[in-house]
């Protein structure tokens, strides 16, 4: 029954609760996919066959014995690298982890547990979330299913390659400033970014402390609300948790699939119309502006001119950031330890270890960060990137007085072929000029699928304020009403 | 580095020195500063720790509410203003003792500041200001193994213990104190220990130097007077009150020396030895690490509610000078005598050993006298001379029943210090009860009159004086356990 792969998780878990299939046969089905398909997508670091298998067993133990199971129970879920998994190897797709296997559960994976998913494994990242291609992988590149000579968007280029692949129906992302967006929109994909806070980051391992947010992946924008129902809510293990419920999002999303945005406010951010967005991308943006006017939206321009400096900003944030949160792998109490042959002090040590076990944009990063922070230049770059921070809030603040959610392209491009952009970070680090400025802000975010350019999916985002992540799911899914889900060419 | 230290006194005429102390109080909550592992001290290493204090990746701490009520409680009892909103910061610098290679501390935004405190130095009041009081975790300790000196150097292996990290962790600032010139060394010494009391008043932490909880660090200046201040060092490692008072005068007269030789002073952190009482420098602070402070992005800022800090002041305790001026009362003390009493660190021991029964006279006697002089002979703490108040009371309790003369209760004493029980079984078992048996006190008094006619006679003519005489002769027959009032009552009675 391998057409079980190509079902929505809403799908699935409606099979398995009716008892027509089971959460084991679901399981096996998706992992045959995986070794079937993934020597060429490259989706996965670990596949986690035996775990799977019991998770699934215990479900279909469960129902067997009239337990009542949530909406998800017995859908397969692919994992993000970047989460701690208990005894799963968890490697942040960096060599410094190569072989740890955590003692601990992240919170979402808990979360995911107790809702009766069924973990498959853990997907293939840029070394520590930082890239937007997934190449930056200590592990090799993956490939995007709609066409394997090119990247499938990043830092979470494995969790949606695996939902475009049909290896997995759900994928759990990190988006710091654009990594789960960004990979959604040039795999064909759902992804959002929760707003920040709404998501526990206990056990994520952390690349940018005040821009990471866990969030949910799918091949529908339902299925992605569910994920997201699943695991957000307050988690007393981090500080920086909101300590509200989560917004209805699963029944937002289905008021938007029944077409209608009559009322709903939808503005168009001005200044990204002049930002190099490839022709293509921007011709299905527009004809989906039309779409969702079809559907009752009144759109409007909202102008938010501090958007342009958000990339400079978030550049000199994360990295800064980053710098002190890698700071631990020192070859000490966990990873790799290279260079400890009884000649070497322990800063050597410490030393040869992080220069084996970093790649080279997670260097350019940590250097990056490391002079933001100095004595003499902190104002002017730290500090100033704050400022600037508050001044994207602001813009934010103000264009949603004036509408309910705001619209753009997700990025400005298609998926470019493997290699086109390595050798010039800053084409790179372009990627995420329309995600990164709601991470600044730490609203809510989502790329839903809104057309194809030259064969290749495009993505629209919807941008909603903090808090209010249902605006997002209904206006997404009315548009996939409209756009339809986005089918990949067969592997 | 063998040079001529000058002399104090000459050093005090010339120089001018400015001190000031960062102190590190443990704090004893229940739980670490930003995740639910216990705090005693002591255990098996490494088994007081989870993913958050080992600093596992993924992990995020979440601040103890019960170590910011500590705090905030000290900063009040300091005097200090406590901030409406401060936030956590990130020092950074890479050892292996810190399992992130961060310290969440505070920076520039502490939780208290703008204090003082106010001590007693030679009867007078110095008021010592208090720059800040903030909050931060202990790292974890490091063991060298193998290396002749415990150091890293020459170590084959170093064994880190992470029981420690994570601890909450308050840090003390003074404000530079100019000013106390020759009194500088003591000027510091009843700080710290005040600041020791009102900590302890406050039941927020043991206070403990020789276990830790109570850290010292010195900053010590000197310069010329009427010029500007000196560059200053940082020593390190003062462990106990008397080293405090040393490392400062040893720290004066090593920059005196400096300083007269046309040398300059290096800033730079010292240490402090304990055995040879002076100080050797550890890393230079001119090529210190910057430690790119930020704010800590993984804890939301604190926001102390101001009903609750006004409701906090209000509960403080009685404070270590209140208290202590209401004992001086009690006791009937001079100011002066109060003073010595402060300055042996007695109050609270002679406090206990009142509640267990003696008079305050006598408790002051014992600890001023016999174990203070003890404690300076073997160099620790007074409260670490191995006698309790109890034992001290119990002692005072034989004399006032007559069965221990002042000789005998201190041959007692040392038993009591030296640990072979309580005063009652060391007099029982080395036999050391007074002789109250005038039967054997008279033979041995008859005995020395026998032996000594010329006294005897001397006495019979009408010398009572040189009773004395005997009266040594006989207690030296009975080995000091006679009651020397009475042999002199027997002495006369049988020369009369």
């Amino acid at each position: 029954m391998t057409e079980l792969t190509k079902l929505s998780a809403a799908e699935i878990a409606g099979l398995v609760a009716a008892g027509e299939t089971s959460a084991v046969e679901v399981t096996r089905a998706h992992l045959d996919r995986i070794a079937a398909v993934d020597d060429r997508v490259h989706a996965f670091l670990h596949v986690d066959s035996d775990g799977a298998l019991a998770a699934a067993r215990d479900v279909d133990a469960r129902r067997a014995a009239g337990e009542e199971l949530g909406p998800l129970a017995g859908v397969p879920v692919a994992v993000k690298d970047v989460l701690t998994t208990k005894g799963v190897p968890t490697t942040v797709g960096s060599k410094i982890l190569e072989g740890w296997r955590p003692p601990y559960d992240s919170t979402i994976v808990q979360r995911l547990r107790a809702a009766g998913t069924v973990m498959l494994g853990k997907t293939n990242m840029d070394e520590f979330a930082m890239g937007s291609s997934t190449e930056y992988s200590a592990y090799g590149p993956t490939r995007n299913p709609w066409d394997t000579d090119r990247i499938p968007g990043g830092s979470g280029g494995g969790s949606a390659a695996a939902l475009a692949a049909y290896e997995a129906p759900l994928a759990i992302g990190s988006d710091t400033g654009g990594s789960i967006r960004q990979p959604g929109a040039v795999t064909g994909t759902v992804g959002a970014k929760p707003t920040y806070g709404g998501t526990s980051r206990y056990g994520l391992v952390a690349f940018s402390s005040s821009l990471d947010t866990p969030g949910p992946c799918a091949r529908t924008v339902l299925d992605a609300a569910l994920l997201h129902e699943a695991i957000g809510g307050h988690d007393p293990r981090d500080s920086t948790s909101i300590p509200a419920p989560v917004p209805d999002v699963v029944a937002a999303a289905k008021r938007g699939a029944t077409g209608d945005l009559t009322g709903v406010r939808l503005g168009v951010v001005s200044e990204f119309a002049d930002e190099g967005v490839e022709p293509g991308v921007l011709a299905a943006f527009n004809e989906s502006v039309d779409a969702l006017t079809k559907l009752g939206a009144e759109i409007v321009e909202v102008s938010c001119p501090h958007f342009r400096y958000a990339l400079p900003a978030y550049y000199l944030i994360a990295p800064s950031e980053c710098s002190s949160n890698l700071a631990r792998f020192d070859g000490v109490r966990f990873g790799l330890r290279v260079g400890d042959d009884g000649n070497r002090s322990l800063e050597e040590v410490m030393s040869v270890t992080r220069e084996a076990g970093f790649g080279p944009e997670v260097k350019r990063r940590i250097m990056i960060g490391t002079y933001a922070l100095s004595s003499g230049y902190y104002d002017a770059y730290y500090g100033q990137a704050q400022k600037v921070r508050t001044l994207i809030t602001r813009d934010f603040t103000a264009a949603f007085e004036r509408v309910d959610a705001l619209i753009s392209p997700t990025t400005p491009f298609v998926a470019f072929p493997l290699g086109a952009r390595t050798s010039d970070p800053y084409q790179m680090y372009l990627a995420d000029l329309f995600t990164s400025p709601t991470n600044l802000y730490g609203g809510p975010g989502i790329s839903v699928p809104c057309g194809l350019s030259g064969g290749l999916p495009v993505g629209l985002q919807v941008m909603a304020p903090t808090m209010a992540d249902d605006r997002m799911y209904r206006v997404a899914a009315a548009l996939e009403t409209a756009v339809g889900t986005l089918t990949p060419p067969e592997l | 580095m063998t040079t001529t230290l000058p002399a104090y006194d000459e050093v005090v005429a010339r120089y001018e020195p400015v001190i000031g102390l960062e102190t590190h109080v443990e704090l004893g909550t229940n739980t670490k500063m930003f995740c639910g592992c216990p705090t005693d001290f002591g255990g098996e290493p490494n088994t007081r720790v989870c993913p958050v204090c080992l600093g596992l990746p993924g992990s995020l701490p979440v601040a103890n509410k019960a170590a910011i009520e500590a705090t905030i409680r000290i900063g009040l009892a300091l005097n200090c203003s406590i901030a409406q909103w401060c936030r956590f910061a990130r020092k950074n610098y890479f050892y292996p003792d810190m399992p992130k290679n961060f310290q969440i501390s505070q920076y520039d935004e502490p939780l208290c500041v703008d204090g003082y405190l106010d001590v007693e130095v030679n009867g007078e009041t110095v008021r010592i200001g208090i720059e800040r009081v903030h909050l931060e975790e202990d790292t974890g300790k490091t063991l060298h193994v193998g290396g002749a000196t415990g150091r890293i150097h020459g170590a084959t292996e170093s064994l880190v213990d992470y029981n420690r990290a994570g601890i909450p962790l308050v840090e003390i600032v003074t404000k530079p104190i100019p000013g106390s010139g020759a009194l500088a060394p003591e000027v510091a010494r009843a700080y710290v220990a005040e600041l020791r009391d009102v900590i302890r008043s406050l039941g927020v932490s043991d206070v403990r130097m020789e276990e830790g909880s109570l850290r010292c660090d010195v900053n010590t200046s000197l310069n010329l007077p009427g010029e500007e201040w000196g560059t200053r060092t940082e020593t390190k490692n003062v462990n106990s009150l008397r080293s405090v008072e040393r490392a400062v005068r040893s720290e004066m007269l090593r920059q005196a020396a400096v300083l007269d030789a046309g040398g300059r002073i290096t800033q730079e952190t010292r240490h402090f030895h304990e055995e040879s009482g002076d100080t050797t420098p550890g890393r230079s602070k001119e090529t210190a690490t910057d430690y790119r402070y930020f704010p800590e992005p993984d804890l939301v800022p604190l926001a102390p509610d101001p009903a609750w800090v006004a409701e906090l002041k209000a509960e403080l305790p009685e404070l270590p000078r209140v208290h202590r001026r209401r004992l001086q009362q009690a006791w009937g003390l001079s100011d002066l005598d109060m003073q010595s009493v402060l300055n042996a660190g007695a109050v609270e021991l002679i406090e206990a050993t009142v509640a267990a029964g003696a008079t305050p006279a006598a408790a002051r006697k014992w600890w001023l006298g016999e174990l203070s002089r003890r404690a300076n002979e073997t160099g620790v703490e007074l409260a670490d001379v191995g006698a309790t108040p109890r034992q001290v009371a119990e002692l005072q309790s034989l004399v006032d029943a007559g069965k221990l003369n002042d000789k005998l209760a201190r041959t007692v004493l040392e038993g009591v210090v030296v640990g072979e029980g309580s005063p009652t079984e060391i007099m029982t078992n080395r036999g050391l009860e007074v002789v109250s048996d005038t039967g054997a006190l008279t033979a041995a008094v008859d005995e020395a009159i026998a032996a000594n006619p010329e006294i005897a006679d001397k006495i019979r003519s009408g010398k009572v004086a040189a009773a004395g005489a005997l009266v040594g002769a006989v207690m030296k027959t009975t080995r000091g356990q006679a009651d020397a009032k009475t042999v002199r009552d027997l002495i006369l009675q049988r020369l009369s």
